[in-house]
């Protein structure tokens, strides 16, 4: 029988040399062309932490961490029918193994409906996207009233994926009575939320989905031009999306009288050139028309006057990319999951310190706790649960106490935080939040485009009360300073980078207050993070005198005689921590 | 940002006539300063004063607005850069796996500062908020390769394989 292998081709897994496993295995196969063995790319399976992630179809097999050494092993196994089980993946907490995907906890849990495809198909192949039902709703559509397409999208209750969750139907509908002699439609792909890459792994694996949900979009508003705008940090999500707009109007899809509906509908691509305020709709639109990408004040809002002054839709890639799924399905049918009102599913980017990081897609409502544990595996090293970051720069970093917490939009805005993009990002006992909302805000201070006031001056004074408090120099009136200026930022800023940006900071000081304090009255770092409240010190008990410390020390801070105990002069020290990397007694600790 | 006087390199300045036919190709087009600055840097390497001044004469459009747009997206650069790109990333999951060590032992190995050039134009070290590739975190990026799960010990190794 014959045998189709699928490789990730995703950013994740080509960075763990996958196209060297797919070559190899192609080079291989050529010597015995009698194997019927045939290789294949996929997009992101969403276990890049497991990467290589090699599939052996039809038996359904799931190998992880595969290398080119594994090769020959592999295609003997596959001749023969057999499964290698060293290659298989293997649970951290329990030790099983698991043959198939579906067997796997990381996927037990989750609803893949925007990733159905990802992993599935050969995203440069149009024909694979058709032959899983691509471009039927795009067919379906365009026989359909334009006010009944945006009837069904609103009836489904999709809210926008990008961050605050406007209803996509609502939004549609401005943009289709707004007058215009011209429309355009435009994705947002300038996904720059530090710790979040789902809009990449979809591009990326399933670029069909989203051409389709803006086509869909573009018939529905009465739109006949689109824009991409993908930052430029992702060459592989533009190349495949270029492949994929070629195919799609090689086949008729994209185009002059589409399908002969005479809908009319181009799509072009716009790489960003590096800048994070660029994600806010307003500066987005900026950058597209060639200028500085700064926020202007809305109203008027893009679905009266956008791109070049003419209405324009702006959706997300997540949000687009649901669109065909929900005609497919029916509205009734993908109302059906997800809360009352959030409906459908959410990627997220799962990273930080946890078992299995990647990207993991879940029906609305899924409290955190079922994320982090039944899908992520737990906390890497065992260590202690201390708090998830949602929602990036933007969003709100939540304690254990909320770990039962569902994960809905309204939900999560009541307690601070909020669903923005998807990047969730768990922290164990090691991390310190006083720095953790001071690496956020310095991230946001950095990327203010400084138009506004309270964004380019507010955030620097909190930064700059950040850096007093990491520092052992703050003063107890710190903290109610920073929160007059979150509160006065989150008022009067002119958008959303500016209005969020004080969010992890006030989230930190709201579940974690007793550790700004120790950092303020006691000088401490509790977690051990902060350098300069933190000493290394050496235990003369434990210590041998091998030298091996004061041989790396790069400041030649630590001094001492031969098998004799040494001793580290804190004002030399710069607390980088090579020593205690190095020594190999324990004997250098933390103070 | 300050515009240094840079002398242009002798394979800069000899390329330099090619930006004419970039700006013939994008004149016509709307919005097309971004990508036609882009296409430039693609071509020369870096923004050098001279082919800005091509730009604002042929899209007619004043030279301090070219300017503007140049110095407000981090991709763009006014000086030229080294053979190969570094872009070590520290962003939220790149922080709590150590991007920081990373970053540490590369600006000790080259001897720049984030942002630095070596002067032997060989490296050009950056930061960045965030690649994209948290599963493999700590992560940096060379030129268009992405290098993942990293420690201290292997930036060596894996910066020797690029000239």
């Amino acid at each position: 029988m014959s045998k189709t292998v699928l490789i990730c081709g995703g950013t994740g897994c080509v960075s763990s040399d996958s196209h060297k496993v797919y070559d190899r295995l192609e080079e291989e196969l050529q010597k015995d062309p009698s194997s019927r063995i045939e290789v294949k790319f996929t997009g992101c399976h969403g276990f890049c932490e497991q990467g290589p992630i090699v599939i052996v179809q039809p038996d359904n097999v799931f190998y992880c961490r595969v290398t080119t050494n594994d090769v020959p092993e592999l295609i003997e196994a596959m001749k023969k029918g057999e499964v290698l089980e060293r290659l298989l993946y293997r649970d951290p907490v329990t030790g099983e193994l698991s043959r198939s995907r579906e067997e796997i906890g990381f996927y037990k849990k989750q609803k893949r409906l925007v990733l159905e495809n990802c992993g599935e198909i050969d995203p440069e192949n149009i024909e694979e996207y058709e032959s899983r039902g691509g471009y039927e709703a795009l067919r379906a559509v365009l026989g359909k009233e334009r006010s009944e397409v945006i009837e069904e999208i609103k009836k489904s209750g999709l809210r926008g994926r990008g961050g605050a969750g406007f209803p996509t139907g609502l939004k549609w509908e401005f943009t289709a009575q707004a007058e215009g002699d011209k429309k355009y439609v435009v994705c947002n792909a300038d996904e720059g939320d530090p710790g979040a890459f789902m809009d990449r792994s979809i591009l990326e694996g399933d670029p069909h989905a989203v051409l389709e949900g803006m086509l869909i979009c573009g018939y529905a508003v009465g739109a006949d031009e689109g824009y991409v705008y993908v930052r430029a940090e992702y060459p592989l999500a533009i190349k495949r999306l270029k492949i994929a707009i070629k195919e799609a109007e090689e086949k008729g899809y994209l185009g002059d009288d589409i399908l002969n509906s005479g809908f009319n509908f181009k799509v072009n691509i716009k790489a960003g050139a590096g800048a994070f305020v660029c994600g806010e709709e307003t500066a987005l639109l900026a950058s597209i028309q060639g200028e500085r990408g700064m926020p202007r004040p809305r109203p008027p809002f893009p679905a009266e006057k956008g791109l070049w002054g003419k209405p324009t839709n702006l959706n997300n890639v997540e949000t687009y990319a649901n669109v065909p799924r929900i005609i497919r399905m029916g509205a009734d049918e993908y109302a059906k999951i997800g809360t009352e009102k959030s409906k459908g599913t959410k990627v997220f980017a799962l990273t930080g310190k946890i078992n299995n990081t990647g990207l993991v897609e879940v029906p609305m409502g899924i409290t955190m706790r079922d994320i982090i544990y039944d899908i992520g595996g737990g906390i890497l090293d065992n260590k202690e649960f201390k708090a998830v970051q949602i929602g990036g720069p933007s969003g709100g970093c939540l304690p254990s106490e909320l770990l039962d917490l569902p994960v809905d939009y309204d939900s999560l805005t009541e307690v601070g935080a909020m669903m923005g993009s998807g990047g969730l990002v768990v922290m164990d006992e090691t991390t310190c939040m006083v720095d953790l909302a001071h690496f956020f805000l310095n991230f946001t201070q950095k990327e203010s485009c400084g138009k506004c006031t309270p964004c380019r001056e507010g955030t620097k004074r909190m930064l700059e009360i950040l850096e007093r408090i990491a520092s052992g120099k703050g003063q107890e009136e710190d903290l109610e300073t920073l929160q007059r200026l979150a509160r006065v930022i989150k008022s009067t800023a002119l958008c959303g980078l500016g209005q969020t940006a004080p969010n992890p900071v006030l989230t930190t000081m709201k579940y974690f207050l007793s550790e700004y304090e120790t950092h303020i009255k006691e000088k401490r770092c509790p977690a051990g993070v902060c350098k300069e409240l933190i000493t290394y010190r050496i235990d003369p008990e434990k210590c041998t005198g091998c030298t091996l410390c004061a041989k790396h020390c790069p400041s030649g801070a630590i001094s001492g005689e031969k098998k004799e105990p040494h001793v580290i002069d804190p004002d030399k020290c710069t607390r980088c921590g090579v020593c205690i990397t190095k020594c190999n007694k324990d004997a250098i600790y933390l103070a | 940002m300050a515009y240094k006087m840079v002398q242009m390199p002798e394979e800069v300045a000899q390329k330099l006539h090619l930006v004419d036919d970039i700006v013939e190709k994008y004149k016509q087009v709307p919005g097309s300063l971004i990508p036609m600055l882009q296409e430039v840097q693609e071509l020369l390497g870096y923004l050098p004063q001279e082919a800005l001044r091509k730009i604002s004469r042929g899209l007619e459009i004043p030279l301090s607005k070219v300017f503007g747009v140049v110095t407000f997206y981090t991709q763009f650069h006014t000086e030229p850069r080294g053979r190969n790109i570094i872009r070590v990333c520290l962003g939220t999951a790149c922080h709590v796996r150590g991007g920081q060590n990373i970053m540490a032992k590369i600006t000790e190995f080259l001897g720049v500062e984030p942002g630095g050039t070596t002067p032997d134009l060989r490296f050009t070290l950056e930061r960045v908020a965030c690649l994209g590739a948290c599963g493999l975190a700590p992560v940096m990026m060379v030129n268009d390769q992405t290098h993942g799960r990293l420690t201290p010990d292997q930036v060596k190794e894996v910066l020797s394989r690029y000239q």
